[in-house]
């Protein structure tokens, strides 16, 4: 219930300042001018969607989810309403649940309004909208993994610059780590096992299996993982600075 | 109401509160006096379950803070010493988020909001979005924040701090007011405003209590009737090294540190 309350604050927040609206239009923009450049949208005569507008994802997301998820903690520890918080009946998981799916939402929002590419696949060929779909929770879920990441790093901090840069790092590493061509230098220059460990380490492997439309287990427990991971981390590093 | 027993925190190696033991029953209002980084906030902090105590306990209307803080914390209003905001919102929008996280809801929430709204001189800017409030508003839309919910306890972290001479007027008035009905617990610096709202005060020093009972009490302990006597003679001066005769440290605390690098510089 007062994860409710959070939550819904937490959304009015957002969007009652420029914050979401800027970053909706500029994901907008960017994604959609990449899948019609150098994605090459028109003349793959692809309709499923998976290398020409998914592929870009994780590469916008890693700038621009931190964006979003920087003031989480970071305003809260610098304007001292943290010690408001703190004192109102409710528990720091159920704050922390509250902003991170606030958090979620406008990304979920951001999504939704790509659905102009949908329609048009679906005007031009005959795709498969269950891969589709799929590749859109994948999509959802790596923006996920990297907010709860950005949450993390929030908690540590009360500077919101270094912040976004700390997380738009790691996100980087989690993208680049596991992306095809540094996985091929790594098994040939290091090790076979080394690459395979950075594919199944990082957000790669398991975002693109969603885009072509498979299910696998693993891959949902990854990000359920990770997520849960650091917000857990998110609650004990606040617990840690109050004593 | 209050019940503090031995309450200790520790920062590393540093003691803020040493064992402090006191109890506000319910229609006392108690000063909490002592000078900059006594231990006066950071017991607070404790009572409200902010910071987990290092040992010892706090027990409000009979709850544990540390065994059921949710429990506890609902009973209590609580003003931190900073009077932080969420500038984003609204007055009214605010109080309103605040009403909705202490579980009120419909028609009690919307009762709760106009009274505590009411009672704080906020009707002017209800609407108003904090971040173009004045110290003085900002400071009543927190206090607001503190009463919504009715509480029982009510810890007030210097309250009066950033007000004009009317409002602390009305602020003392209030604290009146209310420590006829509940327990308060308020910080000040403000020595008068022990003798104008509280009904019995402590000092502190360096996380200990130096002196406790009435403002008659104290004045009668003091000696000289004054309690900016007894205030110098029982709490450790941070400036009392560099200068053992000169300085005004009651009133204007943020100005101290100022003071000495100047006259260096000079």
């Amino acid at each position: 219930m007062s994860a409710l309350t959070i939550y819904k604050r937490e959304v009015s927040s957002y969007f009652a300042q420029p914050t979401a609206y800027a970053i909706i239009v500029i994901f907008l923009l960017i994604v959609m001018s990449l899948t019609f450049t150098f994605g090459g949208f028109i003349p793959a005569g692809d309709a499923s969607l998976a290398s020409q507008f998914f592929a870009w994802h994780p590469w916008v997301f890693m700038f621009l989810a931190p964006a979003v998820g920087m003031k989480l903690w970071t305003d809260e520890q610098r304007n001292g309403t943290l010690e408001l918080l703190g004192t109102f009946p409710l528990s720091t998981r159920s704050a922390i649940i509250g902003k991170f799916l606030a958090a979620a939402t406008v990304w979920f929002a951001a999504l939704l309004l790509t659905f102009p590419i949908v329609i048009t696949v679906n005007y031009l060929g005959d795709p498969d909208n269950g891969t589709i779909i799929s590749g859109y929770l994948g999509s959802f879920l790596v923006c996920c993994t990297f907010l709860a990441i950005t949450m993390l790093v929030s908690a540590c901090t009360r500077d919101q610059v270094v912040c976004l840069i700390v997380s738009v790092a790691v996100c980087f590493v989690m993208v680049v780590g596991g992306f095809d061509p540094v996985t091929t230098v790594l098994s040939r220059s290091v090790s076979e096992g080394l690459a395979e460990a950075a594919t199944a380490a990082f957000v790669w492997d398991h975002f693109s299996t969603l885009t072509r439309g498979l299910f696998r287990l693993q891959d949902l427990i990854w990000f359920g993982s990770i997520i849960v991971v650091c917000l857990l981390g998110t609650s004990a590093i606040l617990s840690a600075k109050r004593s | 109401m209050i019940e503090v027993d031995s309450l200790t925190k520790q920062f590393g190696s540093k003691t803020a509160v040493d064992k402090l033991s006191f109890s506000v029953k319910k229609g006392e209002v108690l000063g909490f006096l002592g000078p900059n980084g006594a231990g006066k906030s950071t017991t607070m902090r404790m009572i409200t379950g902010f910071f987990p105590p290092t040992s010892g306990d706090a027990k409000v209307c009979g709850i544990s803070v540390v065994d059921r803080p949710t429990a506890a914390k609902r009973k209590i209003g609580y003003l931190p010493e900073s009077a932080p905001l969420y500038r984003d919102m609204t007055v009214i929008g605010f109080l309103r988020f605040c009403a909705s996280i202490r579980g009120l809801s419909g028609a009690f929430k919307q009762n709760a909001v106009e009274s505590a709204i009411e009672t704080c001189f906020l009707e002017s800017v209800a609407h108003q979005s904090i971040d173009t409030l004045s110290k003085g508003y900002r400071h009543r839309t927190c206090l607001a924040q503190a009463l919504l919910h009715d509480p029982e306890v009510l810890i007030l972290d210097e309250p009066t701090d950033g007000l004009d001479p009317n409002q602390k007027f009305e602020v003392r008035q209030l604290i009146k007011r209310l420590g006829k009905t509940k327990a308060i617990l308020f910080s000040t610096h403000i020595l008068e405003e022990v003798e104008a709202a509280c009904t019995r005060a402590l000092i502190v020093d360096r996380g200990a209590i130096v002196a406790d009972g009435t403002p008659a009490e104290l004045l009668a302990l003091s000696g000289t009737g004054s309690l900016t006597d007894l205030f110098r003679n029982l709490t450790t001066r941070d400036t009392a090294v560099k200068e053992p005769e000169e300085e005004e440290p009651e009133e204007e605390p943020e100005e101290e540190p100022k003071e000495p690098s100047a006259a260096k510089k000079s």
